[in-house]
């Protein structure tokens, strides 16, 4: 049924496994759940087996890229005679996910361990944790996770008998959406303005401090250590679909869905099962009507799309979405999607870094004409308008940001553009609603 | 120096070579295409923000950003392809949803890239029907006025202040369309170097308040000059409205200002306008001075000068002309200068640039032709000498020692007060009236040109010398400044080999100067 119920039998918690378990939180819990075992292990490796392993497992990126993290470790060159960084970003800022701040509540030393892996196999001696504005319990127990690491000598300059130093530091975000994009997270973390930076350089080339750096999501450095532990072909083995996507993968569910929660499948998990299984259907009365499968920023499906999904990288990309961060967001039958495309834009026009021309204007346009429509007071010039603007915001600017604001805008019209006539041309959106048995 | 390697790409189909790590933007500069743009400038960082440079490269997956794309061997570069054209397009109808359009009570029309490139390329009408945002004007300091309603958020203000001028005093506010240029707590424009944020302005967001409503920029006449307020010689634009100076701005050279100027030269031009001239030649008469013609004029100056021991109070605003033509006339005798001083002002993100302690324009050409410089001005003036007071406004000088002069000749623009028993007065152009050259502090001869009518009947300062030295026999028939320097360059060996031709309007250095670098770009990329 996926936390904060129990899990549900067809779940695979490996990373989720001590949700709930308070005692997993401190270091004592930790450890006599074979904590740090993998950590001790890294160490007797050479960093480049630690990456092979990884890239032999199949490993994608958790945060939304799906990027294989093995060949991104390999792009750390050993001695090129600056520090090396590992970032870890816990900005989870993107709408409907929630993934990460229920593994850094329930088990930060999973974090810890996760960063000093990945900050060892990469060559570096830094690892910063940059944890989003909101997140003040993730924080609070981040903090407390570090601290008592640090007082056991897991971490500092001789982390766990090694010679090895590793040094993880806990840094809050104020609170905006796009410091969870690489780049701005890197510039926020220096102390600048968040605002993305133009690639090239790339991180692996000069990121935080002008200095190789590796930025890795939460779900993605904590993945690393049952791998070490059991081995890649054990992780490769957890597969149901594309040989390409291996591993489980946390899902965040929330909206109209009788059992919203944080749920972990295999990937290739059929996605019908999922919502009507797992996830116990739509509420009483009600029917399914769209699902934003990975995030805010990833195209809308419809319930037909939705469906026939297979839940890895390549199967929502073949229904027309992405996996993005793994935040489903489920509407049913009773929401309007104007209204609900609307928020989404309204969202993206607040939190625009306000850099880019496009996007800077685009979002804030797209949100008055969403808006409008929204309040009955469209045209149907306004649908074009919107996909020229869309055009306008998508592919031509530093980050994605404007990208992400375009996306449900334009499958959202392209997928339920009677609703968008509808109000349109004066029949308000009435919905259905049965009687509460 | 390694040599540079060079890149061959095309460019609308021209053949472009340049050196490695050259962008596209500049690439095609050199093949004459300008590709539209707002938040580049070659003297600051790249920023990359406003999305208009946007070019189709052939084989790549995504329009590139011409200012911070590097060009690559073999590249087919399109600038008005209908892809690209159709993202400017959309650049500039976004940028103008917020944008009043007030041109016609803003300082900008007429010299605003939003304006140009709108008639150039942008659409004819909005499909904007909503509201747009609106903020209050807000007081910079210094000589600044930030419009934010007009502001198109291209942070070359921002990276000024913060890369150049190494004062951090501005930022990007807020996020979204809510954005706006903000100033730090307690700071304020007031870095001296500060008023360049308006030059940087592409549109008409941040105003100077000396030039605000003062004039359309279509009446002005631009004449290339130089800066006559201190020893740097910054490279200037005179830009004048009926006759009368109303704006400095900085005119690009790689080896003086680069692209600036201080606030201090900027704002002090109106002393160029002054009312209180001489402006007829004048002879005494008895007790009191009285206008004559100008050949009066010279030939009572020649007699006056004929077989006497000369010496010559010079300014050092006078050009080097003006200061050669001046020496011929010392007929044994001697010439000297003084220079009003001031706080040294450096810009720090370019090298070997500043407001200069020396605050004048001359002061190397008039010690490189001998004139000395001394504070106590009349010192070397013997007793019955003739005194030849040339621009020099004689203020603070005791009437006592300039009555040690046999006789006072004087070459100005104004009437200095010590000097009114003066026997001759030949009335000459101010600076921004002739034309000539200056040398600047690191020996660098550049040529400023004439930007206003001289008042009355006054003439140039080399035409009247030039006559002067014929009325008293000497060589000179000179039609043009252009031989006045041909003769300096042929006698003085510091200015051997130049000539206004070879010098232009960049100048050249002295044959005895140090050598001067271009001066480097703002590091790539220094955010």
């Amino acid at each position: 049924m996926g936390y904060p119920n129990h899990p549900h039998q067809r779940e695979t918690p490996v990373l989720s496994k001590y949700f709930g378990d308070a005692e997993a939180r401190t270091l004592d819990g930790w450890k006599k759940r074979g904590g740090y075992k993998a950590l001790e292990k890294a160490l007797g490796m050479s960093p480049a087996d630690i990456v092979n392993v990884v890239k032999e497992s199949g490993l994608r990126g958790r945060g939304g890229a799906g990027f294989p993290t093995g060949m991104k470790w390999s792009f750390m060159k050993p001695g090129d005679g600056k520090p090396h960084y590992l970032c870890c970003n816990a900005d989870e800022s993107e709408p409907g996910t929630f993934k990460d701040r229920e593994l850094m509540r329930w088990t930060p030393h999973a974090l810890v361990e996760g960063c000093a892996i990945g900050a060892y196999a990469i060559g570096a001696e830094t690892a910063y944790v940059y944890i989003r504005g909101e997140f003040t319990e993730p924080l609070y127990w981040m903090e407390q996770a570090v601290k008592e690491a640090y007082a056991a000598g897991i971490l500092g300059k001789n982390a766990m008998g090694s010679g090895k130093r590793i040094d993880v530091h806990v840094h809050k975000g104020a609170g905006a959406y796009i410091c969870g994009e690489e780049t701005a997270l890197m510039n926020s973390l220096e102390g600048r303005r968040g605002n993305p930076r133009i690639k090239p350089p790339f991180p692996a080339v000069s990121g935080v401090f002008g200095s190789p750096t590796t930025i890795n999501n939460v779900e993605t450095l904590i993945a690393a250590a049952p791998i070490l532990m059991n081995g890649a072909d054990w992780y490769k083995k957890m597969c149901l679909s594309n040989p390409k996507s291996t591993g489980t993968k946390l899902f965040s569910v929330c909206g109209n869905v009788q059992r919203p929660g944080t749920y972990e499948v295999v990937l290739g998990f059929p996605f019908k099962e999922f919502l009507y299984d797992l996830c116990g259907g739509p509420n009483h009365g009600r029917k399914f009507k769209a699902v934003i499968p990975g995030g805010a920023s990833v195209p809308i499906q419809t319930m037909e799309e939705a469906e026939a999904t297979l839940m890895d990288y390549e199967g929502f990309v073949a229904q027309g979405s992405m996996l993005g961060s793994g935040g489903v967001i489920v509407i049913d039958d009773a929401q309007s999607m104007v209204s609900v495309i609307a928020r989404i834009a309204r969202f993206f026009a607040h939190e625009s870094c306000a850099q880019c021309t496009q996007c800077r204007e685009g979002t804030a346009w797209t949100t008055k004409i969403m808006e409008r429509i929204r309040d009955g007071q469209g045209t149907m010039e306004d649908m074009d308008t919107l996909l020229d603007i869309a055009d306008q915001m998508t592919g031509k600017t530093i980050c994605v940001l404007s990208d992400s604001c375009a996306v449900p805008v334009v499958s959202g019209i392209k997928k339920f553009r009677g609703e968008f006539e509808a109000l349109i041309q004066g029949r308000r959106f009435h919905p259905v609603i049965a009687a509460v048995a | 120096m390694a040599e540079t390697k060079m890149i061959n790409l095309t460019i609308e189909g021209r053949a472009v070579s340049v050196p490695d790590g050259t962008t596209i933007l500049e690439a095609a500069k050199t093949a004459g295409i300008l590709i539209p743009h707002y938040c580049y400038h070659p003297g600051l960082p790249i920023a990359g923000v406003c999305r208009m440079c946007l070019v189709e490269v052939e084989k790549a997956p995504k329009l590139a950003p011409s200012c911070a794309t590097t060009v690559a061997e073999g590249q087919v570069v399109h600038v008005h392809s209908e892809k690209s054209l159709d993202a400017r397009k959309g650049v500039l109808e976004m940028l103008l949803i917020n944008h009043p359009l007030d041109c016609p009570i803003c300082d900008q029309s007429g010299e605003c890239e939003l304006q140009d490139y709108t008639y150039q390329e942008g659409r004819e009408d909005s499909r904007y029907r909503e509201p747009k945002r609106f903020n209050p004007a807000e007081d910079f300091g210094g000589d600044v006025i930030y419009v934010p309603n007009r502001c198109i958020l291209c942070t070359r203000c921002v990276r000024f202040m913060d890369d150049v001028a190494h004062d951090p005093a501005l930022s990007v506010a807020e996020r979204g369309d809510r954005a706006l240029i903000g100033k730090f707590e307690g700071k304020d424009l007031t870095h001296p170097w500060a008023a360049n944020v308006v030059d940087l302005c592409p549109v008409g967001a941040l105003l100077s308040k000396d030039f605000l409503n003062k004039a359309r920029a279509w009446e002005l006449d631009r004449t290339a000059s130089i800066c006559p307020n201190c020893t740097q010689g910054c490279n200037v634009m005179m830009e004048t409205r009926e006759n009368q100076l109303v704006r400095m701005r900085p005119r690009q050279n790689e080896y003086v200002n680069a692209f600036f100027m201080c606030d201090w030269g900027r704002l002090n031009y109106r002393w160029m306008n002054e009312k209180n001239r001489a402006e007829q030649p004048m002879i005494r008469r008895g007790n009191a001075l009285a206008a004559t013609t100008w050949e009066a004029a010279i030939a009572a100056a020649s007699r006056a000068l004929k077989g006497k021991k000369v010496f010559v109070a010079a300014s050092p605003m006078l050009s080097n002309e003006a200061l050669y033509l001046l020496t011929q006339l010392m007929q044994g005798g001697s010439g000297a200068f003084r220079v009003t001083e001031g706080p040294e002002a450096p810009l720090p993100g370019v090298e070997d640039l500043a407001l200069r302690r020396e605050r004048a324009a001359n002061v190397n050409g008039a010690e490189a032709l001998g004139f000395k410089k001394t504070t106590d001005l009349l010192a070397g003036l013997s007793q019955g000498d003739v005194l030849i007071v040339a621009g020099e406004d004689l203020a603070g000088i005791d009437a006592a020692a300039v009555a040690r002069a046999g006789e006072v000749i004087v070459i100005s623009s104004v009437l200095p007060e010590a000097a009114n028993n003066a026997s001759v007065v030949l009335p000459i152009a101010n600076f921004s009236e002739e034309e000539g050259t200056v040398t600047n502090l690191r020996g660098r001869v550049q040529r400023f040109t004439q930007a206003r009518q001289a008042p009355g009947e006054t003439r140039p300062s080399w035409l009247v010398l030039g006559d002067l030295l014929g009325a008293m026999g000497k060589q000179s028939n000179f039609f043009l400044p252009s031989e006045v320097f041909a003769q300096l360059a042929s006698s003085n060996s510091a200015f051997a080999g130049l000539s206004y031709d070879t010098i232009g309007f960049k100048g050249l250095p002295l044959a005895n100067a140090p050598a001067s670098r271009p001066k480097a770009p703002v590091a790539v990329g220094a955010a």
